[in-house]
C-alpha cells in the first residue's frame, strides 16, 4: 500500500520488541482509547542501560510501526541517550509518515519518556521536572 | 486469495456495462448537441439510455438529469431546493445524522448561508423515526433529506413512508439511493420522493456518472452553467460511454435483482454468523432491514485501519470507519450516531458483498478477519487491559 513507506510496513509486519515484560523496571502508557491510539512500553534497566524494551501499541499502522521503531532505537542504550529519542528521528528512521500520522511518532516519543519517568519514580530518582512535562496535542485536548 | 469485499466502495465494471462503454467510446464520439449525422447518432444513444434510466425508476425519461455522480446528484438536489426555499422565506431543512457526506457537508455549507439545518437521531439500529420526521417539519421548512440505504451498516430507511408525510405537508423531499439503486427495488412513485440521487459505479457501472430524479415540478437550478445540455440544468458535453454503460449495467442490475440478493443474502448470513463467533464483537446496523450485501462489525480492543493493512496483506479488501482511515479525529459519525463508543468504533470493519463474491471466499474471509482481530489484539494494550480486568468490555 502507497500510503506508508517500506519500512514503515516492515515494522507493523514484523514489529519489533512486541508484548509485555514481567517485573518491568519502568512502564510508560500514553494516549487514549477514545483517541484510536494508547502505546505501552516497558523497560529493563540495568546501571542506567535499557537492556530489553517491549511495546504494546492499539493503534493504527503507523502507531504500530512507531512503537517498533522507537523500542529498536533505545534497546541497548543509556537513558541518557534514550531521553534524546525525538519523534523527528523515528519518524525519519520510519522512512517518513504521511502529515496526518506525525502523532504516532510522537505518542513513541512521548511512551519512552513517560517509562523512564516510571522508572525514575521507582526508584527516587531525582529529575528535572522540566524535561517531562507532556507534550499537549490537539489530538488529546478534544477529547480530554 | 483475493477477495474483494468493498462494493458499497465501488463495484468491478459488469462486463456488459464495460463491452457497452467501449463499443460507445469507439463508435459514438458525435457530440450530442450536434446537429450532423454523427451527433444526432449520439443524441439517439443518449436519449435511449436517459429512458432505460428512467424505466428502472418508474418515472419518465425528462426527469432524468445525468451528473458525475451521486455527490453532485445529491448537491444539486439540496442546492435547488433551498434556493426556492430561501426565496419563499423557508430556510429550515431536515436531514439525518448519517447522511453521506455528500448530504451533509451541503447542509453545512447551506448552515453558514444562514439555513437552519436538523439532523435527526437514529436508534441504535441505524434506523430514523418516521414521527421524528414529521415532528421536525415546522411552516419554514423547503426539504426533508433522507438516504434510503446507508453506506456504512447498510441500513433501510422509512423512505416511503417520510415521503408520504412530506407530501401530505408540502415540503419537498430527497433521497439518497447511491447505495440502494441496482441493490433494492426503487420506485420514485412508491418512495414519493421530489429527487432520488444515484451513481453508477455502484452497481457495477462506471465511475464518475450517475443521475438525479427531478420530479415534474419540483425546482432544479443548475451548479455547473455553460452550454444546455440537460435541458439547460447541467452543462458540459455529456459523458456518452459513461451514461450508456451506467444504462446498460442498471438494466441488467434490475433484470437479475432477485437472483443477485438471494445469493448474496445468503453469503451475508453465512459471513455475519462466522464473524458473530469473534469474542466481543458486535454487528452495526439492524440484523433485518439491511441491504443483502452489507456485513459491518466492531471488534473490541482494535483499530481499523491496522486490521485493514493486514488484511489487505492476505488480499482482503475491506474498509473501516475508524478515525485514522476517515482522515479526522473522530470516527465514522455514522457509528456515532448509533451509539458506538469511540474505542470501539475506531475499531469497525466494512465488508460489502455482491453476487460475484463466493462461499470459500467467505470460509477464507472469516478465517482471515478472525486471526488478524487476533494479531491485531496480542499486541494492543488496550486488549491487555479487558482481558485483566483492568477496562470494562463494551461488548460482553
Amino acid at each position: 500500500m502507497a500510503l506508508y513507506s517500506e519500512k514503515v510496513m516492515d515494522h507493523f509486519r514484523n514489529p519489533r520488541n512486541v508484548g509485555t515484560m514481567e517485573n518491568a523496571d519502568g512502564v510508560g502508557e500514553v494516549g487514549n482509547a477514545k483517541c484510536g491510539d494508547i502505546m505501552k512500553i516497558y523497560l529493563r534497566i540495568e546501571q542506567d542501560v535499557i537492556t530489553d524494551v517491549k511495546f504494546e501499541t492499539f493503534g493504527c499502522g503507523s502507531a504500530i510501526a512507531s512503537s517498533s521503531m522507537a523500542t529498536e532505537m533505545i534497546k541497548g542504550k543509556p537513558i541518557s541517550e534514550a531521553l534524546e529519542l525525538t519523534n523527528k528521528a523515528v519518524t525519519e528512521a520510519l522512512g517518513g509518515l504521511p502529515a496526518h500520522k506525525l502523532h504516532c511518532s510522537v505518542l513513541a516519543e512521548e511512551a519512552v519518556r513517560a517509562a523512564i519517568l516510571d522508572y525514575y519514580k521507582r526508584n527516587h530518582i531525582p529529575y528535572n521536572e522540566e524535561e517531562f512535562k507532556q507534550c499537549k496535542c490537539a489530538h488529546c485536548e478534544e477529547h480530554a | 486469495m483475493f477477495v474483494y469485499a468493498d462494493n458499497a466502495a465501488t463495484t468491478k465494471m459488469r462486463p456488459s456495462a464495460l463491452e457497452c462503454y467501449v463499443n460507445t467510446a469507439k463508435s459514438f464520439y458525435g457530440n450530442a448537441s450536434s446537429l450532423h449525422g454523427e451527433g444526432q447518432r449520439a443524441k439517439e444513444l443518449l436519449t435511449d439510455s436517459r429512458e432505460k434510466i428512467a424505466s428502472a425508476l418508474n418515472c419518465s425519461a425528462r426527469e432524468i438529469i445525468f451528473t458525475s455522480g451521486g455527490s453532485e446528484a445529491d448537491n444539486q438536489a439540496i442546492y435547488s431546493a433551498a434556493t426556492l426555499g430561501k426565496r419563499k422565506g423557508k430556510t429550515k431543512i431536515v436531514s439525518t445524522a448519517i447522511e453521506h457526506h455528500a448530504v451533509l457537508h451541503a447542509l453545512d455549507k447551506l448552515k453558514r448561508d444562514g439555513f437552519e439545518i436538523e439532523l435527526l437521531p437514529v436508534d441504535e439500529r441505524g434506523i430514523v423515526s418516521v414521527a421524528d420526521a414529521n415532528n421536525a417539519i415546522t411552516p419554514d421548512t423547503c426539504l426533508v433529506s433522507v438516504m434510503l440505504a446507508n453506506n456504512e451498516i447498510g441500513t433501510l430507511q422509512p423512505v416511503a413512508e417520510i415521503g408520504a408525510i412530506c407530501k401530505e405537508r408540502g415540503v419537498l423531499f430527497h433521497t439518497d439511493a447511491v447505495q440502494a439503486v441496482g441493490h433494492i427495488p426503487v420506485d420514485v412513485k412508491q418512495l414519493g420522493c421530489d429527487y432520488l440521487a444515484l451513481s453508477a459505479h455502484k452497481f457495477g457501472g462506471p465511475k464518475g456518472t450517475g443521475a438525479l430524479f427531478v420530479r415534474t415540478g419540483a425546482p432544479l437550478s443548475p451548479i455547473i452553467e455553460g452550454g444546455a445540455q440537460e435541458r439547460g440544468k447541467r452543462a458540459g458535453t455529456e459523458d456518452l460511454p459513461a451514461v450508456a454503460a451506467m444504462a446498460a449495467a442498471l438494466t441488467e442490475a434490475v433484470a437479475t435483482m432477485n437472483e443477485a440478493t438471494q445469493k448474496t443474502l445468503a453469503l451475508r448470513e453465512k459471513l455475519i454468523q462466522g464473524l458473530q463467533k469473534i469474542p466481543h464483537s458486535s454487528l452495526n446496523g439492524d440484523r433485518e432491514k439491511r441491504l443483502a450485501g452489507n456485513v459491518s462489525f466492531c471488534f473490541e480492543g482494535v483499530e481499523g485501519e491496522a486490521l485493514l493493512l493486514y488484511l489487505d496483506d492476505f488480499g482482503v479488501c475491506a474498509s473501516s470507519g475508524s478515525a485514522c482511515t476517515s482522515g479526522s479525529l473522530d470516527p465514522s459519525h455514522v457509528l456515532l450516531a448509533i451509539g458506538r463508543k469511540h474505542e470501539v468504533a475506531h475499531g469497525s470493519l466494512r465488508l460489502t458483498l455482491n453476487e460475484n463474491n463466493t462461499e470459500a471466499e467467505i470460509d477464507y474471509l472469516i478465517k482471515t478477519v478472525s486471526e488478524v482481530v487476533e494479531k491485531v489484539r496480542s499486541m494492543s494494550c488496550l486488549w491487555r487491559d479487558l482481558t485483566q480486568g483492568k477496562r470494562k468490555f463494551i461488548f460482553e
